[in-house]
């Protein structure tokens, strides 16, 4: 599996290099959101906030409505959790086209708590007006940039940084409201978005060899939540549902995969793996995972769950039939 | 009225004559709602006369004299929203954009807008009304409001990103804010003063009734926002405090601006001017009458100020 390193910096300069309406804020975060290179070299169209995120948000706003189109740099907790009331009455409510790309989803910090976004989709999610989208590779990285531009109103993208693997070819771009599917078994549907894909494609080639067909889905779009290939992953597996999220269980993409089973009449079982009501602390990623059972070990036994087979496996079990050694991505650091 | 040398101008008298009306007809829509924002007509009536009839160099309204209906809020399904913004004129590079910001003085707005000539007086037919725009706090579907700023202190944030971006594009029009002094005690706006110091916003004024209530009471005695005006300074503003009620004084220190800092006019007004009765009280924030009794001295008083105003007009 390839490894790119910072994709977003060169990426993100020559995007907007014919875009003039496209312009970036940012609070005192810039290189930390991988956007200081951007400064440099669109320096008229680069915004210096400070650490003053509500007025940012207004700012964003008044831009907006005069034709600029902000794209907003800064740590997702700073933006849905500090600016609530702005990012709702003075963004969201008028439906302007402001970008949030909020970095340090859920646990891939070792920042602790403060820096952790645990609850984010939950709560765009819950805005009316917001799109929601989360990458999960350096593809999406990259092509989100035209799918989020495309979007007439406000949206949030759970963004990465620093190194990441390549899952997706480059021929795929980001699609709104378009799954990918990665395998199509119709045992057990997996859904899984952000970097817990990559976490349950380890557990893929160790499912398969227990010869359990797996319906992985890789989902980016969390609102709107209503592609056809997701209810029919819901509706196809006649086991059951399991979801994997770097987030909480509450409000999340298991709760999106509840709801469309709720409205569709799907009596089956659903497991959502994710923060369990609880805050996270600092550690590194691998860690984490391992603590809150959000990875390949903890997906593996829920889908033994579903099939009623008992999968207490090790990380050295799945690793052992795991086509190649994929290497880990690298923590994070701030 | 405080003696100045444009004291016998024509856009100053007919501006005093505006704002008399302007309370007249706000004090009776107050009576017919069985209660409201009063105590904002009074102390800002001449901080939207002079808004509309000498500061703000827009140009006719592009909306209907009355309002149609609610039509939904804004969003991809629905295309036609109509902003309220348009009663204001059209947004072209060099008229100003004017931002209201706190929306509880809606029908201060609506009765300038009538006395302006942007809004028919019949539209207040549907004042506080279901399936109205003409809303009791409103939104920027009401008439005049090109932002939706009830959730207090948001307005002047999103008028330095207009200011930004209007220099960003090389317009010359200039960005209005109406506040109120309340607003003052919120942390966002003091993030957004530093910034459009930072940024050297010349192209920005605000003007602030500064009456010295709010919902709970005199400010003083819920938290007070004093020194404002070196508080703003300090922040790197530029500020000018005047009698509130003093439209030449809000002239000239609109004209006689800094080019490299945002502006703050503090205007310091009376919150009962015109309706003495008003004094009786210590809340002043909503008027609402706690007796048939007392809707009855209020609806003599509102009789009286209509008499004088006639005579006055006449």
């Amino acid at each position: 599996m390839e490894l790119v390193s910072r994709p977003h910096v060169e990426n993100f300069i020559q995007w907007a290099k014919d875009k003039p309406e496209v312009v970036v804020l940012s609070a005192d975060l810039t290189n930390s959101c991988e956007v200081g290179q951007w400064r440099d070299t669109y320096p008229d169209r680069f915004f210096s906030m400070g650490m003053a995120e509500q007025n940012m948000m207004g700012v964003a706003a008044g831009m907006a409505r005069e034709g600029l189109v902000p794209f907003i740099h800064t740590f997702a907790v700073f933006i849905y959790r500090r600016a609530y009331d702005q990012l709702a009455m003075s963004i969201a409510y008028p439906n302007l086209k402001v970008r949030f790309f909020g970095f340090l989803p859920g646990i891939v910090t070792p920042g602790g708590v403060t820096h952790q976004a645990i609850e984010d989709v939950a709560v765009m999610r819950a805005v009316p007006n917001m799109t929601v989208l989360e990458t999960g590779d350096a593809t999406e990285v990259e092509t989100v940039l035209d799918a989020a531009h495309a979007v007439d109103g406000p949206c949030y993208v759970r963004f990465l940084r620093g190194e990441m693997p390549r899952l997706f070819p480059k021929s795929e771009p980001f699609e709104v409201g378009k799954a990918r599917v990665l395998s199509t078994g119709s045992d057990v549907a997996i859904l899984t978005a952000g970097i817990t894909t990559e976490e349950a494609m380890r557990a893929s080639s160790y499912l398969a060899a227990e010869g359990i067909g797996v319906r992985h889905l890789h989902v980016s779009t969390h609102k709107p939540f209503d592609d056809p290939q997701v209810l029919a992953a819901l509706r196809e597996c006649t086991a059951g549902v399991v979801t994997l999220e770097n987030h909480l269980t509450t409000g999340g993409l298991g709760t999106a995969v509840s709801e469309m089973m709720t409205d569709n009449g799907i009596g089956k079982r659903l497991i959502r793996l994710g923060l369990n009501d609880t805050y996270a602390h600092g550690a590194s990623l691998p860690y984490l995972l391992d603590e809150y059972d959000l990875d390949a070990k903890a997906l593996v036994a829920a889908v033994g769950t579903l099939v009623g087979r008992e999968l207490n496996v090790s990380d050295a079990d799945i690793d052992a039939v795991r086509g190649e050694g994929a290497a880990d991505s690298k923590a994070e650091a701030l | 009225m405080a003696s100045n040398p444009q004291a016998n101008d024509d856009w100053l008298a007919r501006a005093e004559r505006m704002a008399e009306r302007m309370r007249v007809r706000g004090f009776d829509y107050v009576m017919r709602n069985g209660g409201g924002y009063l105590s904002q007509i009074c102390s800002s009536a001449e901080i939207f006369s002079y808004l509309y009839l000498r500061g703000l160099h827009i140009g006719p309204s592009e909306a209907p004299m009355v309002p149609e209906p609610f039509a939904g809020n804004p969003g991809q399904a629905n295309p036609d929203y109509e902003n309220g913004g348009l009663y204001n004129g059209p947004r072209t590079a060099d008229f100003d954009r004017f931002y209201f910001s706190p929306a509880h003085y809606a029908l201060v707005l609506y009765v300038a807008l009538i006395e302006a000539g942007r809004l028919g007086e019949e539209a207040l037919e549907a004042f506080n009304t279901d399936g109205s725009k003409v809303e009791l706090i409103g939104a920027e579907h009401s008439p005049g409001v090109e932002s939706t700023t009830g959730s207090l202190g948001q307005a002047l944030s999103q008028a330095i990103g207009v200011a930004m971006a209007r220099r960003h594009k090389g317009e010359s029009g200039n960005t209005w804010v109406m506040m109120s002094d309340g607003e003052f005690q919120e942390g966002q706006t003091w993030e957004a003063i530093q910034c459009a110091s930072h940024y050297g916003l010349g192209n920005l004024a605000a003007i602030v009734d500064v009456n010295a209530q709010q919902c709970d009471g005199p400010m003083e005695t819920v938290m007070t926002i004093e020194p404002l005006a070196q508080r703003i300074r300090a922040f790197g503003g530029e500020a000018v405090e005047i009698d509130g009620h003093d439209m030449a004084a809000m002239d000239n220190a609109y004209r006689n601006r800094a080019a490299d800092r945002p502006l703050f006019i503090l205007a310091r007004t009376d919150p009962t001017r015109g309706v003495p009765l008003m004094n009786e009280r210590k809340v002043l924030h909503y008027l609402r009458f706690s007796s048939e009794e007392e809707k009855a001295r209020y609806a003599r008083e509102f009789e009286t100020m209509k008499a004088e105003s006639q005579a006055w007009n006449s």
